[in-house]
């Protein structure tokens, strides 16, 4: 025990002594999270709250190009900018720049007169259907296609945020052809225009949706961007130690340490349990002054406070296991590496892929599925899911069982792989 | 005669494909004795102390120190000897102290006995007023100091010394070899290399010359100097193993 003890002592005054090294390992993280979750939040933000500046160049002006611009204004997640027809391409991509617009929309000319032959068009299949005849229906009226609506966008707009804006401009076509259809058949029917009244009735009768997030716990907690960021960085800060930890292995082997203490009545494995203690130590560490700052800094700089999950018990398991997953890879890392900046390269490289795979940096519901199974080698992803059960879903230590049982495996095939190549190279 | 360390019929090659460093090997090294291992680059000196250090396993052959097997009574046989490597083997970040803590934990002193040796060891080899400053800001000379006391921290009554004094300057060199001459007197054995003849001269009381996995010479350092008077051990040294280069 007082051999364990010594082991303990001198890798922690090294780590204590290594300022570069404690940097990486404490102050980088606390950056990294309360950037990351800034970001995040004020784009949440800017989403929920701001509107986003859309130009408008109506070359139709008709009603139906009007009554687009009117839904596409209702829809409130646009700040419709005036509208200016006389805009050519070039001039309306000049503009944008000028003003600062990601997005742009053109309403073609003879917009209004396409929707309405195509709305006289379906309203007179319709009521030929219900064996009715059209009293003044212009059903017979030839119909084309409607001319597409062009949306110009900034390259920089990121595809899903375009594919939401693409999502809200269909939306406003189909209010202003359903509008169009509706007034058609009205009109065949009762051969007069349909009330204002009446028609924002009928079309503006859509149900609310309700969201609820579907917990464990039975918990309506809207889980924001705290929430998912800080777990998600603390379990990259903790595999982050692969930097220190692999070196400190590099610099015992290269210094000739490792040989000294394989000639003294000791088994060389004691040493690395010592070390695993140690940075075990050091992740858990992390994960207190990480998630402190969740509570307690991130309230006072405007971001939301973290919810600690209500099971401490599987809070402490997984926080542990996911520790000594991490202390696994560096330990093999620091073996397999013949110098110091194999170490940190390889170390440092590995963490951040082993991020992006594992859903730290692109959340894993958006990854192809080529990825999704490579996700799975990723420790880290079976870190967050084990996180994200307890922070997110709710969960119990019963729940993130089949998240740890992975890493179990991997922390395993880790130290004997480790042991093994130490054995080859004669130095346990 | 009462050995301290017996080799028998060694045979040792790092792999499969690799070539043969050692061949049916022998080695008798007595108890008290200073004994000197020379030889040149590549003459397996380093190999042949990994191999009585255990630091690597032989593929054959026995290897006795204090009259115990170092295969079968490990153990024990490390309890008995001390390991003064060529480069400094400890952790520059720490202090003396700290180091000498650590190291004779793992050597198997209790809490009181290392603090009673590391007085003392500190005090001797001139290290007293810096024992708890970092050793990465030491001389070349402290550091050597410092990898020695480790070495013997735990009083073995054999120690191996592989080149001690290489990167030190004459003061801490002397001092070494005189502190070397003191432990000696005490019991402990010394199994030294290097590549100064001129120390060997001084400190050894018997010399084996090896080249290649084989011993050369082996014999009292009085004798081999009476028997080659011109030259010293150098000449000789030159005399046995040529003078080309030893570049491998």
């Amino acid at each position: 025990m007082f051999k364990l003890w010594t082991a303990i002592l001198k890798d922690a005054r090294i780590l204590i002594r290594d300022k570069a090294g404690l940097a990486v390992m404490f102050a980088m993280p606390v950056l990294l999270v309360v950037v990351i979750a800034s970001i995040q939040n004020s784009t949440f933000q800017l989403v929920n709250d701001n509107k986003i500046p859309l130009l408008i160049c109506n070359r139709d002006g008709g009603e139906g190009s009007q009554q687009l611009v009117v839904a596409l204004r209702k829809i409130g997640m646009f700040d419709v900018l005036p509208e200016d027809s006389t805009l050519n391409d070039k001039q309306l991509g000049a503009a944008m720049q000028k003003k600062d617009v990601m997005v742009a929309v053109v309403i073609p000319n003879g917009f209004s007169q396409a929707v309405q032959h195509k709305a006289q068009s379906v309203a007179g299949k319709a009521l030929d259907e219900l064996g009715i005849e059209a009293a003044k229906s212009d059903s017979s009226k030839a119909t084309g296609e409607v001319p597409p609506v062009t949306m110009f966008y900034n390259p920089v707009l990121q595809e899903s945020f375009r594919y939401s804006v693409q999502g809200a401009l269909q939306s406003a076509q189909q209010f202003t052809e359903n509008r169009e259809v509706l007034q058609a058949l009205y009109q065949a029917l009762n051969n007069a225009k349909l009330s204002d009244s009446l028609e924002q009735s009928i079309l503006n009768n859509r149900s609310a949706i309700r969201q609820i997030p579907v917990a464990r716990n039975g918990s309506i907690v809207i889980p924001n961007t705290t929430q998912h960021n800080v777990p998600a960085w603390t379990i990259f800060a903790m595999f982050f130690i692969v930097v220190s930890l692999s070196t400190n292995v590099v610099k015992e082997k290269l210094s000739g340490s490792f040989v000294r203490l394989k000639t003294l009545p000791t088994n060389y494995t004691l040493v690395l349990l010592a070390k695993q203690i140690t940075y075990i130590g050091v992740t858990l560490a992390q994960v207190v002054v990480i998630f402190s700052l969740g509570i307690f800094l991130f309230p006072l700089i405007g971001l939301p406070r973290l919810n600690l999950p209500s099971d401490w018990i599987g809070l402490i398991v997984v926080s542990l296991v996911c520790g000594w997953c991490a202390v696994s890879y560096g330990i093999i890392v620091g073996v397999f590496a013949k110098t110091m900046e194999q170490a940190i390269g390889f170390g440092a490289v590995s963490v951040v892929i082993l991020a992006a795979i594992g859903g730290i940096i692109v959340p894993a519901f958006a990854m192809p599925e080529s990825l999704r199974l490579l996700m799975k080698i990723s420790p880290l992803h079976w870190c967050l899911e084990a996180y994200y059960t307890l922070f997110l879903e709710g969960g119990h230590l019963k729940d993130v069982l089949y998240s740890l049982l992975p890493l179990v495996i991997i922390i395993l095939a880790l130290q004997i792989i480790s042991l093994i190549r130490l054995k080859r190279q004669h130095l346990i | 005669m009462s050995l301290a360390l017996h080799i028998q019929h060694l045979h040792f090659r790092y792999a499969e494909n690799t070539g043969v460093i050692f061949d049916d090997f022998n080695l008798e090294i007595a108890k008290g004795e200073r004994f000197g291992l020379l030889g040149p680059n590549g003459a397996g000196k380093t190999t042949l102390i990994n191999l009585m250090t255990g630091v690597l396993k032989a593929d054959k052959g026995k290897i006795d120190l204090m009259g115990k097997d170092i295969r079968t009574d490990e153990k024990e046989v490390k309890r008995m000897f001390g390991f003064v490597p060529q480069f400094y083997s400890f952790y520059q970040e720490l202090s003396p102290v700290e180091n000498l803590e650590f190291f004779g934990a793992w050597a198997g002193l209790n809490k009181q006995e290392i603090k009673q040796r590391t007085d003392e060891l500190l005090e001797v080899l001139g290290l007293t007023s810096v024992r708890d400053k970092a050793v990465s800001k030491f001389s070349g000379g402290m550091k050597g100091r410092v990898n020695l006391a480790i070495g013997v921290i735990h009083k073995p009554s054999l120690l191996f010394l592989d080149e001690p004094t290489t990167g030190v300057d004459v003061q801490t060199r002397h001092a070494i070899v005189e502190y070397l001459k003191e432990l000696n007197k005490t019991g402990t054995t010394l199994v030294y290399t290097s590549h100064l003849m001129s120390e060997a001269e001084n400190l050894c009381t018997k010399v084996a010359l090896m080249d290649a996995g084989k011993l050369i010479v082996h014999n009292d350092l009085n004798a081999l100097l009476t028997s080659h008077p011109q030259g010293g051990l150098e000449g000789l040294f030159l005399k046995l193993t040529g003078k080309s280069y030893r570049d491998s």
